[in-house]
């Protein structure tokens, strides 16, 4: 595998069901990501873009094919091997964000390092470092239902972050999120999730935000049908999900 | 991850006071249940425990308990006193003449005439006066609670005259024997005494004490007198659970308490195995994401029993607390005396509400460990 790829999806399939409801999820993905880049994966609805996110993550196994992420191929690992492997290397960060509703913005960020056995004060510490940086140091004590979706999204990303993942992995981050909110955790995430070490994905509809890619696949049908670079994307509508296209043609 | 867990639990208050309060509620109804029926059990064999001077009682083979007494024949006791390895054989009567005061209050009694010379068999804890004085002609031992329900708000007071079955007798002294099984008085006199009191019949004697000689075993002396008189012999202890296995087999008391017992075992499980369960399921999503992030299916086994047992340890200490402030409340009841919080109870209660939490915390990890972590992504 090329040393620059964080991720390698060859001839990707997943199914699900069998016989006559088998449904094709996947059916031959041909996806590189690279470190140091943000890769948007977009698609219209079932398309298998989260399909595929969850492969890649190791929280699905395909059903045929081989997926090679951080240069340890995944499908290969026990079940417990893979836990382990996403919880070294991988970051989520989710549509609802999913934060424990209980625990306050700095416990939340902190639950990584704390599922990896870093004792509870320096996990929160290093939490409520983070969520600083990200402009939270004045809700580091509130709750998930005492914020905003903007800075649920931001307490999400601290999370993601805290454990320093080679992988970080978001699905359709700004959905639920206002346009200048989405822009601003966009921002955020570009900033401080895209290292050189690091490759991050991320799964969207939203096509307000395609100009933070480095690099875009469109996906449809259960496959990769274009990978553009961001020098070759910019100002086309191809990348545009499959509704903004369809309004521009009745325009 | 106990940290996250504890917090998970704690957060939604009303759930994890309405966790507490069930199981409090489950601990209370059982430990209060079966303490009151072991307790009451137990008052079948009271005046049994109560003779602490003899080991052994013998009875006709076909006495089944305390309160069942066919007479056996004075030679009897001439027999079991000359089977080998008895240190000494006394008489016991037992009876049941209604004592009339003065005033005209009464009550049936349970009358026990213990042997002339020796007053064996006679309970040692005297309130008021002294077991000698029942060498006085028509003189009763009657016990306090016996005393309050005969004499309601007066006093203890030595030398009232009340009637056994239209004998006069004499209180000559107040003891603190155990409540019997119905709250009857208990009176103990001298054996003569007593047959006098029940009025006569052909034979009288409704048991006999029986003291081993030293070194001899109880349980082998039961037996040879059993082999040589052809009487039934029971160590103190054999029976009184036959007085209890008596009561089980032939009263609905058992029933009763069973179905109260099973209740609250029920609500138990069904209550906080539903609340439970509803807080694992709105909790799931987060555990999904916990999955993903990579927490193992261990971790979150080991986090829900965590919070299974928190909830269990706190519900079990309130209602453990509860039922021994109701025990010491009710001690001081007349009625209810004697009836106390076994620490047996305490012990099989805490096994029953560990059991109920774990059965309620492995419906809610079932539904965990199933999740699928990818189904965090699917909103």
């Amino acid at each position: 595998m090329n040393s620059e790829l964080a991720v390698q999806c060859q001839g990707v399939e997943k199914s699900f069901g069998n016989g006559g409801g088998k449904v094709l999820a996947l059916r031959g993905v041909d996806l590189d990501v690279r470190y140091g880049e943000m890769t948007l994966l977009v698609g219209p609805s079932g398309c298998g873009k989260t399909t595929l996110l969850s492969v890649i993550a190791g929280l699905l196994n395909s059903t045929k094919g081989e997926v090679t992420v951080l240069g340890e191929r995944v499908q290969r690992l026990t079940g417990r091997q893979q836990i382990l492997f996403r919880r070294r290397n991988l970051g989520f960060v989710f549509q609802q964000y999913n934060l424990l509703p209980a625990l306050t913005a700095a416990e939340n960020g902190a639950v990584p390092l704390l599922a990896a056995g870093v004792s509870r004060r320096k996990a929160i510490g290093e939490a409520k470092r983070l969520l600083s940086k990200l402009g939270l140091s004045d809700r580091l004590d509130a709750l998930p239902k005492q914020l905003s979706g903007g800075e649920q999204q931001r307490v999400a990303l601290t999370r993601a972050l805290i454990h320093q993942p080679r992988l970080l992995v978001c699905d359709e981050p700004t959905a639920a999120l206002d346009a200048e909110t989405g822009q601003t955790v966009m921002e955020l995430l570009a900033a401080e999730a895209v290292r050189p070490e690091r490759a991050v994905i991320v799964v969207t509809h939203d096509n307000r935000i395609f100009s933070f890619a480095d690099t875009m696949a469109r996906m449809d049908d259960g496959r990769v049908v274009g990978v553009e670079s961001r020098s070759n994307f910019q100002d086309e509508h191809i990348f545009l999900p499959h509704h903004e296209v369809r309004e521009e043609v009745r325009v | 991850m106990n940290f996250v867990a504890w917090k998970m639990l704690t957060g939604d208050r009303a759930k994890y006071l309405g966790l507490i309060f069930t199981i409090a509620f489950c601990t209370f109804l059982l430990e209060n249940q079966t303490s009151i029926f072991a307790g009451i059990m137990k008052r079948t064999g009271s005046q049994i425990r109560d003779v602490t001077d003899a080991d052994i009682w013998v009875m006709d083979p076909k006495t089944e308990y305390f309160d069942q007494t066919k007479r056996l024949k004075d030679t009897d006791l001439t027999r079991v006193r000359g089977v080998e390895g008895v240190e000494w054989a006394v008489k016991l009567f037992k009876g049941n003449p209604v004592a009339r005061t003065l005033d005209g209050k009464f009550d049936v009694s349970i009358c026990l005439g213990l042997d002339d010379a020796t007053l064996a068999g006679a309970p040692r804890k005297m309130i008021l006066g002294s077991w000698e004085r029942l060498h006085e002609p028509d003189s009763v031992v009657i016990d306090k609670a016996g005393y309050e329900l005969l004499f309601p708000d007066e006093p203890l007071q030595l030398d009232r005259t009340l009637e056994l079955n239209d004998h006069k007798a004499t209180i000559v002294g107040i003891s603190d024997a155990s409540a019997p099984f119905a709250s009857y008085p208990v009176m103990h006199t001298r054996y003569s005494q007593a047959v006098n009191f029940v009025g006569q019949e052909r034979t009288q004697l409704s048991f006999i004490l029986v003291k081993p000689q030293a070194g001899v075993n109880p349980l082998d002396l039961t037996k040879r007198i059993e082999n040589v008189t052809g009487l039934r012999a029971r160590t103190s202890e054999e029976f009184q659970w036959d007085c209890v296995v008596y009561y089980l087999k032939h009263t609905g008391i058992p029933v009763n308490f069973g179905i109260t017992i099973a209740i609250a075992l029920i609500v138990g499980v069904v209550v906080a195995g539903q609340t439970f369960y509803i807080f694992t399921i709105e909790n799931l999503k987060q555990f999904g994401a916990l999955k993903a992030i990579g927490v193992t299916n261990w971790r979150i086994t080991g986090m829900i029993v965590l919070q299974a047992l928190t909830v269990g340890a706190m519900g079990f200490s309130i209602g453990s607390g509860l039922c021994t402030a109701f025990f010491a409340i009710t001690l001081q009841n007349m009625a209810t005396r004697g009836l106390v919080l076994m620490w047996q109870n305490v012990i099989g209660t805490g096994v029953a509400i560990f059991v109920v939490i774990i059965i309620a915390s492995l419906i809610s990890i079932r539904r965990v460990l199933v999740l699928e972590p990818a189904a965090v992504f699917r909103g």
